[in-house]
């Protein structure tokens, strides 16, 4: 993590270079990620957009550490991580990142509180810290009476909410957000959508994968992709992204199937 | 730290099991009645074995007890007519094997007769033994009161008796009637005490006080009844000459007890024409009563074994399909940031203490039913300390092996995938 390359200029915090991610189906080679090069900075709330079939899934993948590339590289932090092994992967997701998932992942069987502190468990914190800490983080997603419920008790929107919580148990440099209101109806899409912001706002670095235009709107800025490539990049006050040749041909995104 | 870290990690796996409370218990009941029939099936055959081992320690290691026997021909004639058979032991093998042998410490050479007693008022058919004054070394037996037999006795012909609890039972005998008369036969003889006796049977082998009533001195019973016996048995009269019904012979180290057994029995082929004599070597019969115990064990071990694998396999059956069920749960975890063997360990903990509680209960279990047995039957029964640690050990094991395989099975899970497992 501190091994930081001449390319990085402070801000940035996730880079991929010509990353390359090539999954083998019988006799076919599908290519999700096709030399992709990109940089988040930290701070940024980041909307990964594309039809299906268009590689984000793999992106937001590779980008969490969950899978590996073919070839290329990921500069997290300025470290590249693309090498790594399953153990110190788990250990990068465990100290540096945060997930949210559509169907929200909870265990069903344990309590919203040990839901939430299920990072803390993993990283070795003592059962009185966690269970402070698991307080404080209800409280903040507004879930504070809920700890002892199960998840099962919970509307879709709480158990989004306790996700959230659970996501940033260990204070992650970036937060994953898969679909995040996929499962949500627009109502509680949008106070889930109002949460997040509210954290960039605080300061976390978010990356989140959505089809929704509504919900990609709360982001700051904007990566099309199509066919395992960057498509087009709308970057909030920044310029765009000069590395995508399809944003320099005007092209544009097709409407999802 | 590194210790509130394993308690908080059991007390996790305790938790996530009582999730699922009836699948728990019955992953458990395996290793319950496995653990539990080891425990007590143990403590019964060891209970068993030491009863026998005890009765054969008590005719002592050193021993040889050469009896007199019958021969079957012998029997058979003796029956059809009037004739008196001869057989058995002979004063002149007493004195050759307690001369012959260098390692024999002492002989107790024995007669065995019936007689009918009186004692006061009350007179019945008694089992009297002329027995030597080294019987009551071979054969220690408390005293009750008074005092047994005395190389004076024997030196001095005197006409004194010893009756055993059996004898002083059957006369109504107490410590008071020491120094009173009892006739034995046509004969007066003075009770001199009263000793204690042993029951019981070690094995296929008789102890050798178990049915006598009293003993005299030796040389009293060869003079006064002399050697041949009647006995008369429905209508007809048996008659029989035998010497010598029994010696009791000490070897000075029991590790000669069966070399000297074998150079008394060929001594004893050379002058019998018939074999008419039996020898039995407690030493002999104490190894083979081990070796027999060992046999036990194993074969208790072997059916133990199968059950504890029984219900190892079972476990395993349940944490299969529990990983196969949590595979999303996995997933999760994984996606956190729980490592592989994180994950492994999370499992491997379940089972573990799954398959202790069970062995624990089995345990409880396995130590009521042997005082239940003890206490409904008589039957003795041992709960050693090693027929109860074994066991929960290989619970443990049992947690280990079986459940090692599942829950490498759930570390293997792909994360990506077990996230959209449904």
């Amino acid at each position: 993590m501190r091994d930081r390359t001449a390319q990085n200029n402070g801000h940035e915090i996730v880079r991929l270079e010509g990353a390359r991610k090539i999954y083998q189906m019988g006799t076919e080679e599908v290519r999700a990620l096709d030399g992709v090069n990109v940089t988040f900075e930290r701070g940024e709330f980041w909307a990964i957009m594309g039809p299906s079939g268009s590689g984000k899934s793999t992106m937001m993948n590779v980008l969490g550490c969950l899978d590996r590339l073919t070839s290329g590289a990921y500069y997290l932090e300025g470290k590249d991580v693309s090498q790594l092994d399953d153990d110190s992967l788990s250990e990068l997701r465990l100290r540096y990142l945060g997930f949210i998932f559509q169907s929200f992942n909870l265990i069903p069987q344990l309590s919203v509180q040990r839901n939430i502190e299920l990072p803390l468990y993993y990283l070795g914190w003592d059962a009185a810290r966690s269970a402070q800490r698991a307080k404080e983080l209800a409280e903040e997603v507004g879930l504070g009476e809920r700890l002892n419920h199960r998840p099962t008790e919970l509307s879709g929107g709480q158990m989004q909410r306790v996700a959230i919580a659970r996501a940033l148990a260990n204070d992650p440099q970036v937060i994953f957000a898969d679909e995040p209101t996929g499962n949500l109806d627009s109502a509680t899409g949008v106070q889930i959508m109002e949460l997040l912001s509210k954290l960039n706002r605080l300061g976390k670095t978010i990356v989140m994968v959505t089809h929704e235009p509504d919900i990609a709107a709360y982001a700051s800025s904007k990566l099309h992709m199509i066919d395992g490539n960057i498509d087009r990049i709308e970057k909030g006050s920044h310029a765009p992204n000069p590395d995508s040749p399809k944003h320099l041909a005007g092209h544009r995104e097709p409407a999802a199937p | 730290m590194r210790q509130t870290r394993i308690v908080r990690n059991i007390s996790l796996g305790i938790e996530n099991l009582l999730l699922h409370k009836l699948r728990s218990f019955l992953t458990m009941l395996g290793v319950v009645f496995g653990v539990g029939s080891v425990v007590a099936m143990l403590s019964v055959g060891e209970g068993a074995s030491q009863h026998a081992l005890s009765q054969i320690r008590k005719l002592g290691s050193d021993n040889i007890i050469v009896s007199s026997v019958k021969s079957s021909e012998e029997e058979q004639t003796s029956t059809t007519h009037s004739h008196m058979s001869i057989y058995g032991l002979t004063y002149a093998d007493h004195r050759r094997i307690a001369e012959s042998f260098a390692n024999v410490r002492q002989t107790a050479p024995a007669k065995l007769m019936r007689k009918e007693s009186r004692l006061g008022e009350r007179s019945m058919e008694l089992r009297v033994v002329g027995a030597t004054p080294e019987w009551f070394h071979l054969v220690p037996r408390a005293l009750v009161a008074g005092r047994v037999i005395v190389q004076a006795d024997q030196d001095t012909r005197s006409p004194v008796a010893v009756l055993t609890e059996f004898g002083a039972r059957k006369l109504l005998a107490t410590e008071a009637s020491v120094g009173q008369t009892l006739r034995i036969g046509g004969d007066e003889f003075a009770v001199i005490g009263i000793i204690q006796s042993e029951s019981g049977q070690a094995g296929n082998i008789q102890i050798p006080d178990q049915e006598i009533d009293v003993y005299i001195p030796l040389e009293v019973a060869r003079r006064y009844f002399g050697d041949i016996f009647t006995k008369r048995t429905s209508g007809s009269e048996e008659r029989e000459k035998v010497e010598l019904h029994q010696i009791i012979v000490q070897v000075d180290d029991p590790r000669h007890a069966e070399a000297v057994a074998a150079g008394i029995e060929r001594m004893l082929g050379m002058f019998h024409k018939k074999k008419d004599y039996a020898l039995s070597v407690p030493l002999a019969l104490l190894k083979q009563a081990e070796a027999t115990k060992r046999t036990f064990n194993i074969v208790l071990g072997s059916i133990a074994g199968i059950s504890l694998l029984v219900g190892g396999i079972g476990i395993m059956n349940i944490m299969l399909a529990s990983v196969t069920e949590r595979t999303r749960e996995i997933g999760i975890r994984r996606a956190i940031g729980a490592k592989r063997r994180q994950i492994i360990y999370q499992f491997l903990i379940e089972t573990v203490v799954l398959s202790m509680i069970g062995g624990l209960i089995g345990l409880g279990i396995g130590v009521l039913i042997p005082m239940l047995i003890t206490h409904f039957s008589d039957m003795p029964t041992v709960v050693t300390l090693n027929g109860v640690l074994l066991p929960l050990f290989i619970s443990m094991s049992i947690g280990i092996l079986f459940g090692l395989y599942p829950a490498m099975n759930a570390a293997r899970v792909d994360p990506i995938v077990a996230l959209r497992h449904e």
